[in-house]
C-alpha cells in the first residue's frame, strides 16, 4: 500500500514540476491540492492550506510544499520521494538545455513562450490564491488577515515574512480563531 | 574568476585578473560533451569537456570550488524567506561576485523559460557551467539540504502538535496570511498583463482561474487548452509589432 502511495507521489510530483511554467510552484498548487485532497484523500483542504503556509514561512524554495504533501501522505520516505521526483525531471531538462541556451536566447520563440504563458500562469496563480484562501478562511477574522496580508504584500516592497509573522503572533495570542 | 568577476578575497583592483575577464559567451563545442563558457585567451584546444578546461584555465583562487559552490547555495537557501531569487542575486552577484549582473539576468531568463522552480534551475545551470555535473549537483544539494531538513522538522511538528490549543490558532492565522500572500502574487502578475494587453490577457487569466479554481480541471487539461491559445496570441502580437 505504502509502495503504491510512493509511486503515485513520484509520478504526480514529476508531472506537476514539468507543468510548472511561468510562475513556479504556485501555478500547480490547484492541481496539487486536487490530487492530495480530492483524488487521493491524503488530507483535507484545511490541512493543505496549513501545509502551504508552512512552506511559505520556511526558508528555501517554495516548491517544498510537495515535500510536506509527501510527508503527510507517506511519512519521511514520502517527503523525500516527492521532493526528488519534483526536482529530477526539471533539473535534468535544465542541465541539458543550459548548453544550448545561446541558440534559444536568440530565437523569437523564447519571447513568444514567455509572453504567451504569462497570462495562463497568472490565471493559475489566481486559482491557487482562491483555493488556499477558501480553505483557510473559516472565520471572519481570518478573512481580514488574508486581505491585510494581500494589501501589505501588494502595496509595499517589504519582506512578506513580516505579514506571516504578525499573523502567527495574532493566532498564538488567540485573537483570531 | 575571469568569467564572473572577482571571487571573494581576490582584490577588485587586481588589474591582471580584470584584464583576463571576458564577456560571457556560450559557445557550443561538441554536442553532449559540455559547453565552453566564455572565451579566455589561455584556453587549451578543445580536447576535454569544456568545464574541465575552465577548471584548469583560470587561477585556482578565482573559480569557486565545489565546496564553495555548495556553501554559496546553502547560504542562499537559508536566507531565502519569501522568495529565493532576490537572495540569489544578492549573494551570487553582489556578495560573492561569481556572476556579472547581465550574466545573472540572462541565466535567470533561461530558468524562467524552463518548467520547474526558477531557483532550482538556476543552481543546476550555474553549477554545471563551473564544474559540469558535479557542480550542478553541489549547487543543487547546497540549495536543498538545509531547507529540506527544516521543512520536514516543521511539518512533523505540525502534524503531531498542530491541533493543540493556541498552535491551532497560530496555524489557522498563518494559513490565512499565506492565502493573502498568494492573492498579492496573483495580482502582481495579472495587473501589468491586463494593463498592457487587456483584450488578450483578461480572457486567458479568467479562463485559467475558472478552469483550475472553480471547475477543478486537471492541470494537463487546463494547459492543453490554454497554452496553445496563449502562444498563438503572443505569436500574432509579435508579428504585428
Amino acid at each position: 500500500m505504502k509502495g503504491s502511495i510512493l509511486t503515485t507521489l513520484a509520478l504526480q510530483c514529476s508531472m506537476l514540476a514539468l507543468l510548472a511554467f511561468g510562475g513556479g510552484i504556485n501555478t500547480v498548487v490547484p492541481e496539487l491540492q486536487r490530487q492530495a485532497v480530492d483524488v487521493h484523500h491524503w488530507m483535507d483542504a484545511r490541512t493543505f492550506s496549513d501545509l502551504f503556509a508552512i512552506a511559505q514561512a520556511s526558508p528555501g524554495p517554495n516548491m517544498l510544499i510537495v515535500c510536506l504533501v509527501g510527508l503527510k501522505a507517506a511519512g519521511i520516505a514520502g517527503a523525500l520521494v516527492a521532493t526528488l521526483a519534483a526536482c529530477a525531471p526539471t533539473c535534468l531538462l535544465t542541465f541539458v538545455v543550459s548548453g544550448f541556451w545561446d541558440r534559444i536566447r536568440a530565437s523569437p520563440w523564447r519571447v513568444v513562450v514567455q509572453t504567451g504563458i504569462a497570462p495562463v500562469a497568472a490565471g493559475l496563480i489566481a486559482a491557487s490564491a482562491f483555493l488556499i484562501s477558501k480553505a483557510a478562511d473559516h472565520a471572519p477574522s481570518l478573512i481580514l488577515i488574508t486581505l491585510a496580508t494581500a494589501a501589505f504584500c501588494y502595496f509595499t516592497k517589504r519582506n512578506p515574512l513580516w505579514a506571516l509573522g504578525a499573523a502567527a503572533l495574532l493566532g498564538l495570542t488567540g485573537v483570531v480563531s | 574568476m575571469w568569467l564572473n568577476g572577482a571571487a571573494p578575497g581576490s582584490g577588485e583592483g587586481d588589474a591582471s585578473r580584470i584584464g583576463q575577464r571576458q564577456t560571457t559567451l556560450f559557445v557550443p563545442v561538441v554536442p553532449g560533451r559540455g559547453r565552453r563558457v566564455g572565451t579566455a585567451p589561455n584556453l587549451a584546444p578543445t580536447r576535454f569537456p569544456a568545464h574541465k578546461q575552465i577548471m584548469a584555465a583560470p587561477p585556482a583562487d578565482e573559480t569557486p570550488s565545489l565546496l564553495e559552490l555548495y556553501l554559496g547555495f546553502a547560504q542562499i537557501s537559508v536566507s531565502a524567506f519569501g522568495g529565493a531569487l532576490p537572495w540569489a542575486r544578492r549573494i551570487l552577484v553582489e556578495r560573492r561576485r561569481w556572476m556579472e549582473p547581465e550574466d545573472f539576468a540572462s541565466t535567470l531568463a533561461l530558468c524562467q523559460v524552463l518548467p520547474g522552480p526558477n531557483i532550482v534551475n538556476l543552481s543546476v545551470a550555474f553549477g554545471r557551467r563551473l564544474h559540469g555535473w558535479r557542480g550542478a549537483l553541489a549547487a543543487f544539494v547546497g540549495l536543498m539540504a538545509a531547507p529540506l531538513v527544516i521543512i520536514i522538522t516543521l511539518g512533523t511538528l505540525y502534524l503531531r502538535f498542530g491541533q493543540l490549543g493556541s498552535l491551532k490558532g497560530m496555524f489557522a492565522a498563518l494559513a490565512a496570511s499565506a492565502g493573502g500572500l498568494i492573492v498579492a502574487t496573483a495580482a502582481q502578475m495579472a495587473v501589468p498583463l491586463i494593463r498592457k494587453t487587456p483584450v488578450t490577457a483578461i480572457p486567458i487569466i479568467v479562463a485559467g482561474f475558472v478552469l483550475a479554481g472553480l471547475l477543478r480541471w486537471p492541470l494537463p487539461a487546463v494547459m492543453a487548452v490554454l497554452a496553445p491559445i496563449g502562444l498563438i496570441l503572443a505569436w500574432r502580437t509579435r508579428t504585428r509589432s
